[in-house]
């Protein structure tokens, strides 16, 4: 029998802490991908099964240890447990993505030189899709900091971009007045 | 230059994609050869206000009608390409 090894996305390259800053790889957990057909009705079915129920535009819900997220339009992240069937197209997105949290009281700043959104705006909970560097990305407003997540493929040079900036905004910290 | 996507706010230039004249959305009938050629080639190209198709490609993915004044780079307003279309 072959014992296959699990590899997280980050895998050997996260935790690093940087200054007053900390990028941390959070477990990949089971996610699959819930778009309702066109005027579908899958709230309540949701709540039923997984106790929680969609969250509006740009937000996300949780009970436990399940989440939903808003992560486009007309599609939602169902994280933590496996959808019921729906009148929706459900695709299993468990280990395709990348999920990281940046923070520490810098972390505002390592944002705003790798992401155009205005992130004083966000309250904990918000979720918008948006891009870090050339990469699409979801961001979740987490009451520790930003929780980034890009596709699998993408997490050295995610982790690669926001350790530059992390250094970088560290030295100029650091620079006499 | 920012836009103010219907979904999700006021955002940044570099999340949309353009794509070019909202004269795609009025697709003429199969066959009619005339209408296909001015569909597909004649634009009223004025100096002024022009409405245009966007995709706010990385954020909501929606297609949206941004009416704009290409002299003066005013954005007059935003649409969701589905509200226009239908
Ligand atoms: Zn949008």
């Amino acid at each position: 029998m072959i014992d296959l090894i699990a590899k997280s996305a980050a895998e050997g390259l996260l935790p690093v802490t940087i200054g007053t800053m900390t990028l941390t790889e959070l477990p990949l957990r089971k996610m699959h991908s819930i778009a309702p057909f066109k005027g579908a009705e899958v709230s309540a079915a949701l709540k039923k099964a997984t106790g929680v129920s969609l969250p509006d535009t740009g937000r996300a819900t949780a009970k436990d240890d399940v989440e939903i997220l808003w992560t486009a339009r007309g599609q939602y992240f169902l994280i933590g447990a496996t959808p019921p069937k729906l009148p929706a197209a459900i695709t299993d997105q468990s280990d395709a993505w990348c999920s990281v949290v940046l923070s520490g009281e810098s972390a505002p700043q390592v944002m705003a030189r790798v992401c155009p959104l205005d992130l004083g705006q966000m309250g904990e909970g918000d979720v918008a899709r948006s891009l870090v560097g050339h990469m699409t990305a979801i961001i979740v407003k987490r009451a520790d900091g930003f929780e980034i997540m890009v596709f699998r493929a993408f997490a050295k040079t995610l982790t690669h971009e926001l350790r530059e900036v992390m250094v970088s905004v560290t030295a100029q910290a650091a620079l006499p007045e | 230059m920012r836009i103010n996507c219907p979904i999700c706010g006021d955002r940044d230039r570099r999340e949309f994609y353009y794509l070019g004249a909202s004269d795609y959305l009025n697709r003429p009938a199969e066959g009619d050869l005339d209408a296909i050629h001015k569909y597909l080639h004649i634009r009223e190209n004025p100096a002024g206000v022009t409405k245009d198709l966007w995709h706010h490609e990385a954020g909501c993915s929606s297609w949206l009608v941004v009416e704009r004044n290409v002299s003066t780079h005013e954005i007059l307003g935003v649409e969701l390409a589905s509200e226009v279309a239908k």
